[in-house]
């Protein structure tokens, strides 16, 4: 069996307070193994984002465990929590990369920040930091020259890029990406997605986490899919598994719906019946 | 203005243009800053009940394209040469009032972002409701009757209680309905979706593609849908053009610029798809990524050949 990188168990998580307090996750499982990547995908308030909150160590679960190789990540305090993150051992890369980095900071610093505040950062020289930074960049195909640029003049395609190479300059074991090419251009995304992709080789051992609405978008670089539905993961397999045969309805309804150049006009019915089938039994 | 007769008009696919005159044409459109031209050279034509894609990336000019059509062009932004002709008459020189009867009666659209089109505290049925009775100049019960009409004709369920409720109580998926409803209450001739769908979860992207395509053959409908996404396009329409930095580099019938498409950018898309959707494992065959066109056996695409062949 190959070493799990991730192991999330029965994880329950409610969010909001009081009688708002509502349950968000209803017992979910998922499993990362060391160079795998794992698709999560679910539609708008299934809980995918909570998860991955959960994953990194955002919100209290009420029951259930978040390991990530022998690190307990529920277990830790705040302080430890916080020395943990910076150990870099897990990374995430948002949808928007517009947002997702500091308009007034340089390709370069933006980068770089993981290291500098990371507990062994004052043993790096200051030629290693910028050697690792080159490098970084160069692993997600962008010349050294970006190094001074400001996000605002960079393409949305580059900024993710920045994005990534700022995760995966601190050498992570886990990359989770939210949505990472949803909010590019179709030239961009399947840059974005051969990048992903070819993190694999170049970083052997590396686990990726990818959190999508569109089974579509994503299903191209992925082992394995997670299929989550409020708050419960309804099914789980390998990638052609999932698309070749669903099981569930809703699994089943993602993928009648995910638009493909070859689709026929007959699935209509097909859907509205999956869909009649899950509002009866929601 | 004179309304064509429809009757004799019963082409099912914009593929066979030349029979009739078609609803929409146009020409040779150049959309200018006065500096530069962010629309170059754009002509294509719109058949009635026909429905045609505009596929292209941000910056590309689709949304200008229509918003030339519909009147609407961003200030600063002027249609600087062509001709659109919509029906008879050309749009691009009409004034504030000549507009009226046809924005919103005979063109209308619906636009990426439903809840921001709404506002947020009206009842989605008033605002309805409210169209009705100024485009249409109905009275408060038969606009109110109407307004239920249209509402059950989208798919929503429950329209009565939907009438009285307001957009942060709807989902994506229904205020794209409400609007796609509001949209049709004038009775258009021609619907243009810009992007419509794009913001919406993949089920519920399903559920309006389903209702747009439902409405081609529930009424004398014609439709231009916009997406960045060739997929979705290929769902609805019987033609495509790929706009790329403000001009046309492909168009064609769906099915054929799908199966064999030229431009490098076109290609592009096409191969996206095939490399890392979900046809990969859908298709019983790998569609080759260098090699221009598709494996000639897939079911959807022949029978729509067919119908294209037959038109």
């Amino acid at each position: 069996m190959p070493e799990s990188l991730l192991t999330v168990t029965d994880l329950r998580v409610s969010l909001g307070s009081g009688r708002k307090r509502t349950p968000v996750l209803h017992g979910v499982g998922a499993r990362v193994d060391a160079g795998e990547i794992v698709g999560l995908i679910g539609e708008t308030g299934s809980g995918k984002t909570t998860l991955a909150r959960s994953i990194l160590g955002l919100n209290r679960f009420d029951t259930g465990s978040v390991r990530l190789g022998s690190t307990d990540v529920g277990s830790l305090g705040s302080r430890a929590l916080r020395s943990f993150r910076r150990t870099g051992e897990l990374q995430y890369v948002f949808q928007d990369p517009l947002q997702s980095l500091d308009p007034d900071l340089t390709v370069f610093a933006s980068v770089a920040e993981g290291l500098s505040v990371r507990d062994d950062a004052g043993s790096t020289s200051r030629e290693a930091l910028r050697d690792r930074v080159h490098t970084a960049l160069a692993l997600v195909g962008l010349p050294s020259t970006f190094a001074d640029s400001l996000p605002g003049t960079l393409s949305g395609g580059q900024r993710q890029r920045v994005a990534i190479a700022r995760a995966m300059v601190l050498e992570p074991r886990l990359l989770i990406c939210d949505e990472p090419v949803s909010a590019l251009d179709a030239t961009n995304r399947i840059a974005t997605l051969e990048l992903l992709a070819s993190l694999r080789e170049t970083r052997p051992g590396i686990g990726l986490l990818f959190i999508s609405h569109d089974l579509g978008s994503v299903a191209g670089i992925t082992d394995r899919i997670l299929v989550l539905y409020r708050g419960v993961v309804v099914e789980e397999g390998t990638t052609s598994q999932i698309l070749r045969s669903p099981q569930h309805p809703y699994t089943q309804l993602l993928v009648g719906s995910a638009p493909t150049l070859a689709r026929g006009e007959a699935d209509g019915e097909r859907r509205q019946e999956l869909r009649r089938l899950l509002d009866a039994s929601g | 203005m004179s309304r064509v007769d429809q009757s004799d008009t019963a082409a099912p696919t914009t593929a066979a243009p030349a029979a009739a005159a078609p609803l929409l044409r146009v020409t040779d459109l150049r959309v200018s800053t006065g500096a530069a031209d962010l629309v170059r050279g754009v002509s294509f034509e719109v058949g009635r009940r026909g429905s045609l894609g505009i596929v292209g990336e941000s910056g590309s000019g689709k949304s200008l394209t229509c918003r030339s059509i519909l009147g609407i062009l961003p200030p600063g932004l002027t249609v600087a040469n062509g001709e659109i002709n919509f029906d008879g008459v050309n749009l691009t020189d009409l004034s504030y009032n000549e507009w009226l009867p046809l924005r919103g009666n005979r063109v209308a659209a619906v636009f990426q972002d439903p809840s921001s089109y709404l506002n947020p505290s009206i009842s989605v049925g008033k605002q309805l409701v409210e169209v009705l009775r100024v485009k249409s100049g109905l009275g408060r019960r038969a606009a109110f009757t109407r307004a239920i009409e249209l509402f059950d004709s989208m798919g929503l369920r429950n329209p009565e209680v939907v009438f009285w409720q307001y957009p942060f109580e709807l989902s994506g998926g229904m205020l794209q309905r409400v609007l796609i409803a509001i949209a049709l209450s004038g009775d258009p001739d021609l619907l243009i979706a810009d992007e419509a769908t794009t913001a919406l979860d993949v089920t519920v992207q399903a559920e309006v593609l389903d209702v747009l395509s439902d409405l081609k053959t529930s009424r004398d409908l014609a439709l231009i849908l916009v997406s960045h996404d060739l997929a979705v396009v290929a769902q609805v329409c019987d033609t495509v053009i790929v706009m790329k930095d403000g001009e046309i580099v492909e168009a064609g019938p769906t099915a054929q610029v799908l199966r064999d498409p030229h431009h490098p950018y076109t290609r592009l898309l096409v191969e996206n798809h095939a490399k890392y959707g979900i046809e990969k494992y859908l298709d019983p065959i790998d569609i080759p990524t260098t090699a221009p066109g598709f494996p000639a056996t897939l079911p959807a695409i022949d029978s729509r050949l067919e119908v294209l062949a037959d038109a």
